[in-house]
């Protein structure tokens, strides 16, 4: 790449230059600011890591009612504390890649039905005690029992069979999926020792840390566990910490004063004030999650699919994301996929907002021209009134009129989402596109907001998860997408960005789509600078 | 027996008597809230037999009689349970938290509470001239403002500008007493700014009470000085209100000051009352709510008693 952006990369992992300044001169040389971070991250690689310290995270996300079990883990806090002392077979890496962690490798049998994870060899839980097969065998078995309340339950579900044979871990499918892995790098399933039935919430596995103070909605402590058998890549700082910083202005602060080093969940409406304070930086982090309108496919007026298409040209995505995002997202195309996901198609061509067209196509549905009320709360995304206050008006634009009738937070998702035929909602994104369209386009989902139901998709769907070859998977993918975008009840609008802050003097981030604070790895994947 | 100590033990019976009922609209309380807790705790997807399990081993099948009383004697023997959503023994957490809380409240109280009383003497000295008017004006301003905002511009100026204090107020055992006053500096000024206002202004009303008595004006006349006369015949004989309205204040210091843990995540017992409420672990909020009413009772005796100490009348009943 450009030289002078090499050098100007390396003054800034010398401290010589704030990344800010580096990404306005990168910018200046013609560079986008995702190529300058991801320039800046390999060049802070190359300086190498720093070992020691002690990094600290401020999180939102945390209660004192939390527990280190993995099964009951749901929240930010939580998540970052499993990822310290635990690991899966597999994670999934910033580039969507897999990661093998307890798992050397693994084999699909032909029909992608059975799955043989190899355990990488000599792998110790910070007890002492090495890793075997029976282990992950019990993990799998605690997350597949309903007592154990496991969020991973609904993964679990698809499995027939498993056993653990020699240093393998085999897995038999009730049906083909090419995406198995992919499924056990959900984080939940932190192998434990005899599958952490006798201590769930011990913190015992295979992570870079183990527990040092663990005071739940206050704050938690890890020490490096010098037996990690990763220390080359993770586990930098000596100490970490993630203190408990539930509100905004209070995680702010503490970056600011260099109180904590990273701080999730930025709010959009400072992030470009905070990102002018000399210590530190504001990242964005182009993520799976989004924010939709959506329609019932099976409900008049709806159940037209020009009306349908009249909606969805009528949204105006760049103003959404400028005025509720502020800039911090990307626009959708109204299917639930974007470049985060492997497999992604890059041609499938973008929809703009159109009112000529968005006008054709709703006089070609013939409706009656009476007002379509579209419900929204507060709660149902962070601006949602706001975003339906702006739709109102770039329908009025094209002739459509909408009447927004806004509902209570409180009852939000019981009453109105997944009931009402139009209203706003979101969706926090899947490892993989099998996983999202699964969870919500497939004709049998609990959770098929839309209503969307054609057999042909479903089809598609099936045949996609048995699929081995990715170039036909890939194609399958674009097809679904495409059908999704012109007949599905999904009006997607936007994705939203993980924003975090991060101080000048914390190397090694990068951006990861999988999740708030680099899948929540960060702790155990950056260091600190001196 | 001595009618003073009479009148005491009346009053901690009283405020023991007070306790239990507090006790039983607790547990009434919680035992009603809509919908079942087993239910609740265990969500939506839970089977049928993990239900019953639960139910039985949080004895719910037994009448709400029967596990008032158990409950009840679990709490005189020190046992309070363990928390539903993390298995921890609510005692030793709660520990913990009540602990942080007194600490924050009794810096909190030992800076308010001498500095409302002495502004209070030096607005009454000083009437309806200028220093009495800045300091109604500017105590009422801080009390008028939001706490979270006085936070907010604090943790501004003397964190982040200044750098003097921590706008992290997380406190641990590993701390020396130094550290943590460091730590909770700026809660305690946000604290004191808040609960200011409320005792200085008493202070100030009482004593211009007594004030107008006709004892005042004769150790006026006598050519006593203006503050010798409100410390040794105004200040005792206005002792009653002021000890009242103080000990409201510390009470509140204790048990309503949630919104200042938030703002700087300390660890009190606000903070842990409203997360085990949202997650409806019952026993858990039924402790937290028999120490806030205890401290409660207890405050308010404590003023009973000045009042009765301080007042010649009561303390020698004809």
């Amino acid at each position: 790449m450009n030289e002078e952006l090499k050098q100007l990369s390396t003054r800034v992992t010398k401290g010589l230059m704030t990344r800010r300044e580096f990404v306005g001169r990168a910018a200046a040389l013609g560079f986008t600011a995702a190529v300058a971070n991801s320039m800046l991250a390999s060049a802070a690689r190359a300086e190498g890591p720093v070992r020691g310290g002690t990094i600290k995270l401020g999180s939102s996300g945390g209660e004192s009612t939390n527990t280190q079990d993995p099964a009951l883990t749901a929240s930010e806090v939580p998540i970052s504390n499993i990822y310290h002392w635990g690991e899966q077979l597999v994670q999934v890496d910033a580039d969507g890649s897999l990661n093998y962690r307890v798992a050397e490798s693994v084999e699909a049998s032909a029909d992608a039905k059975t799955w043989t994870f190899k355990l990488r060899s000599g792998v110790e839980f910070s007890n002492g005690k090495t890793v075997t097969a029976e282990d992950v065998l019990m993990t799998m078995q605690r997350h597949s029992d309903e007592n154990s309340q496991s969020g991973a339950l609904g993964i679990m579900r698809g499995i027939e069979n498993m056993k653990a044979d020699g240093d393998n871990f085999i897995v038999e499918l009730t049906t083909p999926n090419a995406d198995l892995p992919y499924l056990m790098a959900d984080y939940h399933l932190m192998i434990q020792p005899g599958g952490g039935i006798d201590n769930p919430g011990a913190g015992i596995g295979t992570g870079p840390y183990t527990i040092e103070f663990d005071e739940p909605g206050v704050r938690h402590g890890f020490k490096r566990n010098p037996n990690y058998w990763d220390l080359d890549n993770r586990g930098f700082a000596e100490f970490s910490e993630v203190l408990v910083l539930n509100d905004a202005t209070a995680r702010t602060a503490a970056l600011q004063s260099g109180q904590v080093h990273l701080i999730n969940r930025v709010d959009p409406k400072v992030a470009s004030l905070l990102d002018r304070a000399p210590n530190l930086s504001v990242q964005s982090a182009a993520g799976r999650g989004h924010y939709v309108f959506i329609m019932h496919c099976d409900t008049e007026p709806f159940a037209n699919n020009d009306l349908r298409l009249a909606l969805k040209y009528a949204m105006n995505r760049q103003e959404m994301v400028d005025k509720i995002l502020r800039g911090y997202g990307s626009i959708g195309n109204d299917f639930p996929i974007n470049a985060s996901y492997p497999l992604f198609d890059e041609s499938i061509p973008q929809r703009a907002f159109d009112p000529a067209k968005a006008a054709e196509h709703y006089a070609k549905s013939g409706h009656d021209g009476s007002p379509i009320i579209l419900r929204v709360a507060d709660g149902a995304f962070p601006g949602a009134v706001d975003a339906a206050a702006l739709y109102q008006q770039s329908a009025q634009a094209a002739g459509i009129p909408l009447e927004i009738k806004r509902e209570p937070n409180d009852g939000y998702w019981s009453e109105v989402w997944n009931v009402q035929p139009f209203c706003a909602s979101y969706w926090g994104g899947r490892p993989v596109q099998d996983q999202m369209y699964s969870t919500a386009y497939l004709s049998t989902a609990d959770w098929n907001d839309t209503r969307f139901k054609v057999p042909e998709f479903d089809a598609m769907l099936l045949a996609a998860r048995g699929e081995l070859d990715n170039a036909k998977r890939k194609e399958i993918y674009s097809k679904m997408a495409m059908m999704l975008r012109d007949e599905g009840g999904l009006i997607l609008p936007m994705f939203n960005d993980f924003i975090s802050g991060v101080a000048n003097n914390v190397g090694g981030w990068e951006i990861d789509p999988s999740g708030e604070m680099m899948g929540n790895k960060a702790n155990i994947k950056c260091w600190l600078n001196a | 027996m001595h009618p003073i100590l009479k009148l005491v033990a009346q009053r901690i019976a009283l405020g023991v008597l007070l306790l239990l009922a507090a006790s039983v609209l607790i547990f009434a309380g919680t035992t009603i809230l809509p919908g079942d807790v087993a239910q609740s705790i265990l969500g939506q997807s839970a089977t049928p037999e993990a239900l019953a399990n639960l139910r039985r081993d949080l004895g719910l099948n037994d009448p709400p009689v029967t596990r008032y009383f158990n409950w009840l004697g679990g709490i005189l023997q020190g046992d309070l349970g363990t928390a539903l959503t993390n298995g921890r023994d609510i005692a030793e957490s709660l520990g913990v938290r009540l602990k942080n809380t007194l600490f924050l409240a009794f810096w909190s109280a030992v800076i308010a509470v001498p500095l409302a009383i002495f502004l209070g003497l030096l607005a009454v000295r000083y009437k309806d001239r200028w220093p009495d008017r800045l300091i109604s004006g500017v105590t009422l301003t801080t009390i008028s403002i939001p706490e979270f905002m006085i936070g907010y511009v604090l943790i501004y100026w003397i964190s982040i500008r200044l750098g003097w204090f921590s706008s992290v107020s997380i406190i641990n055992d590993g701390m020396s007493l130094g550290e943590k006053l460091s730590s909770i500096a700026i809660p305690v000024m946000v604290l004191t700014l808040v609960v200011l206002a409320h005792m200085m202004r008493m202070t100030r009303a009482a004593i211009l009470n007594v004030m107008q008595s006709a004892y005042i004006e004769t150790a006026e006349l006598k050519g006593l000085g203006m503050l010798k006369i409100i410390r040794k015949h105004a200040f005792p004989n206005a002792v009653a209100p002021i000890v009242n309205v103080v000990m409201l204040n510390l009470a509140y210091l204790v048990v309503g000051v949630v919104v200042v843990e938030v703002v700087f995540a300390y660890p009190g017992m606000g903070q842990y009352l409203v997360d085990h409420v949202s997650k409806r672990d019952v026993p858990v909020v039924q402790a937290c709510g028999l120490i806030f009413a205890a401290v409660y009772i207890g405050l308010n005796l404590i003023a009973d008693i000045v009042s009765i100490l301080a007042n010649p009348r009561l303390r020698h009943p004809k």
